[in-house]
């Protein structure tokens, strides 16, 4: 009986350390996380961001972002829906994390046809197709050429300012801004400054609510 | 009387070896984890042969502790010897014995990369093959005192 409890326990104490150390972990990741964000406080919107929503807005959602990233596709329509709700009071930010393999391509052509006007249309034509083109193993961004014809884009000139040095310098900042941030997932969210620590919709509607509760009570 | 076969008494002989080899693998098996959905390292291709050697010995181990059941051993050891080979083979890999052409890890995660180290210090693969050898060797022992 006694050597029961000893397995018993054992077992109890190697759980009890796991989840000690990973809440260790977790709480030493957000002290950093919230540091990088206080003492980077210029990374978050660069002039070239593409906004969405209100650009007056006193609520900021910041989000990196992949697009070849599942989750990134899922968060679309719910950022879009918040935005879209709140009545101006809250604009989105588009920051690109190229995490995967062959992201950085479509970023390329996803900003190539920003000076045509055609950035959302472009953008949600790209996560709608995720799934042809964005094969983690073997991706095909080149591919989103084909399925953007149809937006009425201009695509040899949309090419050549995807090749453009201002796209390559606008991804060069965006990562260089993401590693400052310590963002190391995507989407990363940020709204006004405060990083999405608890990761999910409706946290990150919470979020969003809080900030405006703020900025409503001076 | 019953001819059914009664089962291994370990209480006294193989208890604790058997203790001692689910201590091990209960160690690795939240270590296994802990680096992989804590610290967010993404396990490679020979790492996850290994946690399927590793993960099941807690269990057969546990039961058998909690039983006072020797037979166990009969059940972990060609697990732990599973384990053990595909341990040795991966350090093989580490070490750049085995060359580079043989790994299977083309894809995803190199079995090769030095990120595979705990503290930049200790390689996982030489982990895993220090905990399925004394597994094994506190198995052995074990199955030497049930029969005795």
């Amino acid at each position: 009986m006694n050597k029961k409890w000893l397995v018993i326990s054992t077992a109890a104490a190697v759980v009890v350390a796991f989840v000690a150390g990973a809440a260790f972990l977790r709480e030493r990741s957000t002290q950093e996380v919230t540091q990088a964000a206080q003492t980077n406080n210029d990374a978050f919107v660069r002039p070239h961001s593409p906004v969405f929503g209100n650009p007056a807005a006193k609520v900021t959602i910041v989000e990196f972002f992949d697009p070849s990233c599942e989750t990134c596709r899922a968060f679309y329509p719910i950022v879009k829906g918040i935005v879209n709700s709140s009545f101006g009071q809250v604009r989105l930010v588009v920051r690109y994390a190229a995490l995967h393999k062959g992201s950085d391509t479509a970023v390329k052509i996803i900003e190539g046809a920003r000076p045509q006007g055609k950035y959302w249309e472009v953008v949600e034509k790209v996560l709608a197709d995720q799934p042809r083109w964005a094969d983690h193993g073997n991706p095909q961004p080149e591919m989103i050429w084909d399925t953007v014809k149809d937006l009425g884009l201009d695509v040899a000139k949309a090419k050549a300012a995807a090749a453009s040095p201002e796209v390559e310098q606008v991804l060069r900042q965006d990562t260089a801004d993401m590693k400052a941030l310590k963002v190391t997932g995507t989407p990363g969210f940020f709204v006004n400054g405060t990083p999405l620590r608890d990761f999910g919709a409706v946290q990150l509607k919470a979020l969003v609510d809080e900030e405006i509760k703020k900025q409503k009570a001076p | 009387m019953s001819t059914m076969q009664q089962p291994a008494r370990t209480e006294h002989a193989a208890w604790t070896p058997l203790f001692l080899a689910w201590v091990i693998a209960l160690l690795a098996t939240a270590g296994a984890l802990f680096l992989g959905e804590v610290m967010g390292k993404t396990p490679c291709v020979l790492c996850w042969y290994q946690r399927i050697a590793m993960f099941p010995l807690v269990v057969i181990l546990g039961v058998g502790l909690l039983k006072s059941d020797g037979h166990g051993v009969g059940y972990a050891l060609p697990l732990a010897w599973a384990g053990w080979g595909i341990a040795l083979y991966h350090c093989l890999i580490f070490w750049g014995v085995v060359s580079e052409a043989l790994s299977p890890c083309r894809q995803g995660v190199s079995c090769a990369d030095a990120d595979v180290q705990v503290a930049g210090v200790v390689p996982i693969p030489l982990l895993s093959l220090v905990a399925f050898s004394a597994i094994l060797a506190l198995l052995l022992l074990a199955k030497r005192k049930v029969r005795t």
